[in-house]
């Protein structure tokens, strides 16, 4: 008596679809070549833009196609302390890919046990469980995420707590949605009448028929994650100067954008926006496909 | 319905306390204040008379319980930076914000509406899908950055619109506004539309989807058969059913519009409250900080009970239900 009663669903018959959509294909590779780039960054990237002894002042705010002192062309420029551009964008990336996967993970873990529970427990703790994640996702996500952020203060873990916080109601809320709908089914009291602990019944029988919509909102989340992570670090409420995500490259950019050197900040823009993008064309198509409704 | 009414008011009631409980002790970690307020080379006398003046000697509790006290009595406190009391302070940014979060919104409805009833109108058109596309890209792309963006093209390049302030204003009972004066409307413009973007996107998605069903329904198809052309149904019909749910949405997102100001005028040293919280989170300027955070949850948490309320006044069955 185990989870495989669930219906099967091949794999292969999901990717025969997902290839049928150009711009989710392009979207999906867009994505693997980022996360690809981030991790290879120090292997990719022309210069260790943080170590200081690799930057010379004279190649200080040069345009994009400049031939600095190091011999080889600054492709997307480079910024007010003479770092090039594009190796701090790869560096930029790895940061801000990391917090949103990191905070899309931990939201996604307490997420969808804290749903999970409250649909298997049901009564009061469900009761009260829900109305504290309305009551949560009336405010928007980004006043959260902005004033946690600012109570405390400036530093990667803090700005994870910050973003968990203003995102984990949309995880409880879906995965309760989901595990509600599984509580009743025959599965689950079979499982029940052996009997099974709760917990071994919540995570091994209820959650995995939960995941696929708790994926979708997963991607959705991550996007969002990584947003809100540039946005806080533009406003310097979020990560510190010494962790320079893209949402800092852009902020640090800003004030040399009215003097006309657009690149500093608009270049980390147009990788910031191409991911998340990206993301969301993915996490569409993955929703589309596993919508039931939408199924001819 | 009565009991209903008095439960959900107690439950805000509730929410603002736990609030201004997380709030304040949120608040009361970060930083010493006391390396603001006081010159490094102020002599230990000095020190002492001014930690006893704000009362940063106190336990916390104690601090809580006082400035709750002084809460209500209409008293918010004195700004450590300012050093003014923090309702006059925020009394003197709100206009600003106000009157951006106000336009925002109604160039978001004007623009948007008549934009998303075309799409749901004709969702076949290259316009409308060229709409609803846009409409994704101002909802996934950060505000931030289009702010950055319309500083570049417009400020910069174009070099015909102000990059930021908030140009003259014109005192008007008694608050000075920027929207009755010419440079003051222009200083307007990118913020007001840099902030508009996102509800605009929102407005056009509720009103396209609202079209597209409305124009499935028995009513349009009578309206139809009766001979009253297009423009009619369009302006008298579709509108006014479409209307409920936005005007919903505009009354529930003139919150978050407040909110989301803080980035816009950031960008744009617009001097509204937005911009004095980013101020004083980085000078600790704490009686600030914890007036703006417990405004903006009082301000949520009104317009949440509000429609609760309408809710349950105009759906019988929530007032049995509880509201849940």
């Amino acid at each position: 008596m185990t989870a495989t009663l669930s219906k099967p669903r091949t794999s292969f018959g999901f990717w025969a679809e997902f290839c049928r959509h150009p711009a989710a294909v392009a979207a999906a590779v867009a994505v693997v070549a980022i996360i690809v780039l981030a991790v290879f960054a120090p292997l990719i990237a022309p210069q260790d833009p943080y170590d200081l002894s690799n930057l010379v002042l004279r190649d200080a705010r040069k345009a994009p196609g400049y031939v600095g002192q190091g011999g080889y062309i600054h492709i997307l420029g480079t910024d007010s302390q003479g770092r090039d551009l594009f190796s701090a964008i790869l560096y930029g990336l790895r940061i801000s890919l990391q917090m949103g996967l990191v905070a899309g993970a931990i939201a996604f873990t307490i997420g969808a046990l804290v749903g999970s529970t409250a649909a298997y427990v049901g009564g009061r703790f469900e009761a009260f469980v829900m109305r504290l994640v309305d009551l949560q996702l009336s405010f928007p996500a980004i006043l959260l995420a902005f004033v946690v952020a600012a109570l405390l203060g400036q530093g990667k873990s803090q700005l994870i707590v910050a973003l968990v916080f203003s995102q984990y109601a949309y995880f409880v809320r879906t995965a309760h949605g989901a595990a509600s709908a599984e509580r009743h089914k025959d599965y689950v009291e079979a499982a029940l009448s052996v009997p099974m602990s709760g917990w071994f019944v919540v995570t091994r029988h209820i959650l995995p028929n939960a995941l696929p919509p708790l994926i979708v909102v997963a991607t959705v989340q991550v996007a969002s994650a990584i947003s809100l992570e540039a946005t806080l670090s533009f406003l310097g409420v979020g990560l510190p100067p010494t962790e320079p995500s893209l949402g800092m490259l852009i902020s640090t950019g800003f004030q040399y954008l009215l003097s006309g050197r657009y690149w500093i900040s608009i270049y980390p823009g147009v990788a910031l926006i191409v991911l998340i993008m990206a993301i969301n064309i993915v996490g569409d198509q993955v929703r589309d496909q596993l919508n039931p409704r939408l199924k001819k | 319905m009565i009991a209903f009414i008095v439960r959900r008011i107690w439950q805000a009631m509730l929410v603002m306390l736990v609030m201004s409980m997380l709030v304040f002790l949120g608040v009361f970690v970060i930083g010493n204040p006391v390396d603001v307020l006081i010159s490094p080379d102020a002599t230990q006398e000095i020190r002492q008379r001014v930690i006893a003046q704000y009362g940063l000697d106190l336990p916390v509790w104690q601090q809580y319980l006082h400035f709750m006290n002084s809460l209500l009595h209409g008293d918010l406190g004195r700004s450590f930076v300012y050093n003014m009391p923090v309702s006059e302070l925020i009394a003197s940014r709100l206009p600003a914000t106000m009157e951006l979060a106000v336009i925002a919104i109604l160039l978001a409805s004007v623009v948007g509406i008549p934009l998303g009833v075309y799409a749901g109108y004709k969702p076949d058109s290259w316009l409308s899908k060229a709409i609803m596309a846009l409409s994704i890209l101002g909802f996934s792309v950060p505000t931030f950055w289009i702010g950055l963006m319309l500083i570049m093209v417009f400020a910069v390049q174009l070099g015909i619109m102000p990059a930021g302030g908030r140009g003259e204003t014109v005192t008007l009972f008694g608050v000075p506004w920027s929207f009755l004066t010419p440079t003051g409307l222009h200083h307007l413009a990118l913020p007001a539309i840099n902030l508009s973007l996102f509800k605009m996107s929102m407005m056009i998605r509720l009103a396209a989807s609202g079209t597209r069903e409305v124009m499935l329904t028995d009513t349009i198809k009578f309206a139809r058969a009766a001979g009253i052309d297009e423009h009619t149904i369009l302006r008298k019909h579709v509108l006014r059913l479409i209307s409920i749910p936005l005007v919903t949405v505009f009354g529930l997102e003139l919150g978050s519009t407040i909110a989301f100001a803080v980035v816009t005028e950031t960008i744009y040293s617009w001097p509204g409250l937005g911009k004095l919280i980013i101020d004083s989170i980085t000078s600790l300027d704490r009686p600030v900080m914890v007036a703006y955070l417990m405004l903006v949850s009082l301000l949520f948490i009104t317009i949440n009970l509000a429609v609760d309320l309408a809710y349950a006044v105009l759906d019988p069955r929530m007032r049995k239900g509880g509201g849940k």
